[in-house]
């Protein structure tokens, strides 16, 4: 069967969800081939054969963590060579999504971003897209070249199925331009604990009605009783109540969870944007023409320092 | 030597408009109003700000788009960019990245550059990768997704907010940048800046005078076809509660019958 290259996003090893929905989405298409860049490979091998990987092509060098986006793209592009695939398939992620882009221009090849969902076609993968705000749904195909297609979090249900995922070094030889922006320093962001936003399978989001820093605790109380993951308007973020990176909309994270809950969100495009998607979509308002409403499953007309914290009670009460 | 900074502006149909396709599937430009992407206002405030702490430095804002682009260019001189250029022909009508990045590139280049700095994301396309394409076309640097940015000796330095961690950058100038909207607020443009973004230089360019054949763009030419854009069924209309004191426990209710309790 072709062959399908699937780029891996781990943390030292440890391959990230949207990675695995990456697998099952490309063994729609073709036989996956995992390509590992960077330290940790052995560890990430186990995982990616269990979801399908029939191969994983590895390679560590200083580069890819010293210099920015192009050292990877030098990588992917050898193993491109070195495969001859019939679709190149990255997560949606800003780096994911730059490697891409570069990738796609270097082999000749049309690139689709933020694919929500993918099919074989007569010609080639066909991509579903969520756009102008998840206000329509667009397919579309690659004409020209290797399709090289980037995908959203939360786009596929992983499913385990078990392949060789044979582990093979790739060569690769950096180009002039890998050693072009050099990363001066890196500060890890510290972990909240809790489930990484976009991957989370709920999200409680608290906008301007949380009204301070101080009152964050209601939206992070109910998140935990839940174990959800916490987001937060720009409105929150720029207050500086909430950090950016759980900024949920156009410019934050764009978010596809089983279930969202937006409470004091009064739903601005550019919030839908980042969480339209979302499978049930729960407010909590206190004013009843919040435009957020004409989106939820369910909504509650109400103070959400009334609600969320009954909510909470009740939602720990019921799990015991 | 002066700087010569580039900045990149998207023109584009406002969000809160009723965005949609039109029958070739493309991009119903003419129903809604357009406006320069606001994201892009970052990407001039920074060329701004950055001219600023230049000795000498000349900003050109270029746009790639219909007639009424002409508005985002303004927009943008009237913040305080210095001249503008518009690349406008009949044959650029549905063009996708891979075209608007060919053409940007060449545009780029005729007028000449240090800097380039584009905004994070279009508001309509929202791809978020014409910076990356950018750079890798023109040969140079990328410094991308930037919510701090400098210039000083001939480098470019800035802080990348990454998913796991928060970067430093640093490369040689020429190099294309792109900015977040953590950047810093863009100002308004004063009525002194109106009056005088009426008398700036708006030159404006068709693929022949950038040597660019018809079919490398457009419709025609695009790597990447839409095949059917549907719009999203409206939700049927949800449940809405009052709440007089329960509120919170009907929410837990529902979230148990929906299976997330
Ligand atoms: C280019 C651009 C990009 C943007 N990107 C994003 C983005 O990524 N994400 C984003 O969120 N926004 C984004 N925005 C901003 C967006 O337009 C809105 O300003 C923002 O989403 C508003 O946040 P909010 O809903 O928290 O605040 P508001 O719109 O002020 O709404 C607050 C809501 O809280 C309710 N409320 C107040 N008190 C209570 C209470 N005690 N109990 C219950 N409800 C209460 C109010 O009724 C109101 O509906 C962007 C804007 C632009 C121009
Ligand atoms: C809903 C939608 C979906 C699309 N999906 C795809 C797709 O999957 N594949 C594809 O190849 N094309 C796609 N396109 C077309 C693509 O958006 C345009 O070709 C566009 O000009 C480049 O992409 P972007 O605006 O998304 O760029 P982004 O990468 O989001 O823009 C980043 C920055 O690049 C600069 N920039 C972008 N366009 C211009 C311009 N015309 N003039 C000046 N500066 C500019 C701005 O500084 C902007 O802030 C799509 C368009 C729409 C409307």
């Amino acid at each position: 069967m072709a062959e399908v290259l699937v780029y891996v996003d781990h943390v030292d090893g440890a391959v990230r969800k949207p990675t695995l929905e990456l697998l099952t989405l490309a063994r729609r298409i073709g036989d996956p081939v995992a390509v590992h860049l960077g330290a940790g490979a052995d560890a990430a091998a186990g995982v990616l054969a269990e979801h399908g990987a029939v191969k994983v092509l590895t390679a560590d060098a200083p580069e890819f963590a010293d210099y920015l986006v192009v050292p990877k793209v030098d990588a992917v592009a050898a193993a491109y060579q070195a495969v001859s695939p019939v679709a190149v398939l990255f997560p949606s992620s800003a780096e994911g999504k730059e490697i891409a882009a570069r990738l796609a221009v270097r082999i000749g090849s049309g690139l689709i971003t933020d694919a929500v969902d993918l099919e074989a076609g007569d010609e080639g993968p066909v991509a579903t897209q969520s756009v102008f705000a998840a206000a329509f749904t667009t397919r579309s195909t690659v004409t020209k070249g290797t399709p090289v297609i980037t995908v959203k979090p939360n786009s596929a249900a992983v499913e385990a199925a078990p392949a060789a995922g044979a582990v093979e070094q790739l060569e690769v030889s950096f180009g002039e331009l890998a050693t072009g922006t050099k990363v001066v320093s890196r500060t890890p962001r510290e972990s909240t604990g809790r489930p990484e936003l976009t991957e989370a399978a709920i999200v409680v989001s608290g906008g301007r009605g949380v009204n301070g820093a101080e009152n964050f605790p209601v939206i992070e109380a109910l998140a935990d009783s839940l174990g959800a993951a916490v987001g937060a308007s720009r409105a929150a973020v720029d207050a500086g109540w909430y950090p950016h990176t759980a900024q949920v909309g156009q410019t934050g994270k764009s978010v596809s969870p089983q279930l969202y809950i937006a409470a004091g969100i009064s739903g601005a495009i550019q919030h839908r944007a980042g969480m339209q998607t979302s499978k049930t979509i729960v407010a909590i308002n206190k004013d009843a023409e919040a435009p957020i409403f004409e989106l939820v499953d369910y909504g509650v007309v109400g103070d959400l320092f009334d609600v969320v914290p009954q909510l909470t009670e009740e939602v720990k009460a019921r799990k015991g | 030597m002066s700087l010569r900074i580039v900045v990149c502006v998207k023109y584009v149909p406002d969000a809160t408009g009723d965005r949609h396709f039109a029958e070739d599937l493309t991009v119903d430009r003419d129903d809604v109003d357009g406006l320069l992407s606001e994201l892009d206002e970052y990407a001039v405030e920074q060329a701004l700000q950055i001219a600023d702490e230049a000795d000498e430095a000349e900003i050109t804002v270029l746009t790639v788009g219909p007639e009424d682009a002409k508005d985002a260019l303004r927009k943008a001189l009237s913040m305080g960019a210095d001249k503008a250029v518009h690349v406008e022909d009949d044959d650029l009508h549905g063009t996708d990245v891979m075209g608007t990045s060919l053409v940007l590139a060449k545009a780029v280049e005729k007028i000449g550059y240090d800097l380039v700095i584009c905004g994070m994301a279009s508001t309509d396309g929202n791809m978020g990768v014409l910076p990356a394409i950018l750079a890798e076309r023109l040969g140079v640097p990328q410094v991308t997704l930037l919510s701090e940015v400098s210039v000083e000796d001939g480098r470019v330095t800035g802080r990348r907010d990454g998913d796991t961690a928060s970067e430093q950058l640093e490369a040689a100038l020429p190099a294309v940048v792109s900015v977040t909207d953590q950047s810093g607020e863009a100002r308004y443009p004063s009525f002194k800046g109106i009056m005088a973004a009426k008398k700036k230089p708006v030159e404006s360019w068709d693929l022949e005078d950038l040597e660019i054949d018809a079919d490398a763009v457009g419709l025609e030419g695009a790597w990447t076809k839409v095949e059917d854009a549907k719009e999203r069924p409206a939700r049927t209309a949800g449940t809405i509660v009052k709440d007089e004191g329960e509120g919170g426990k009907q929410l837990a209710e529902f979230l148990a019958g929906q299976k997330f309790i």
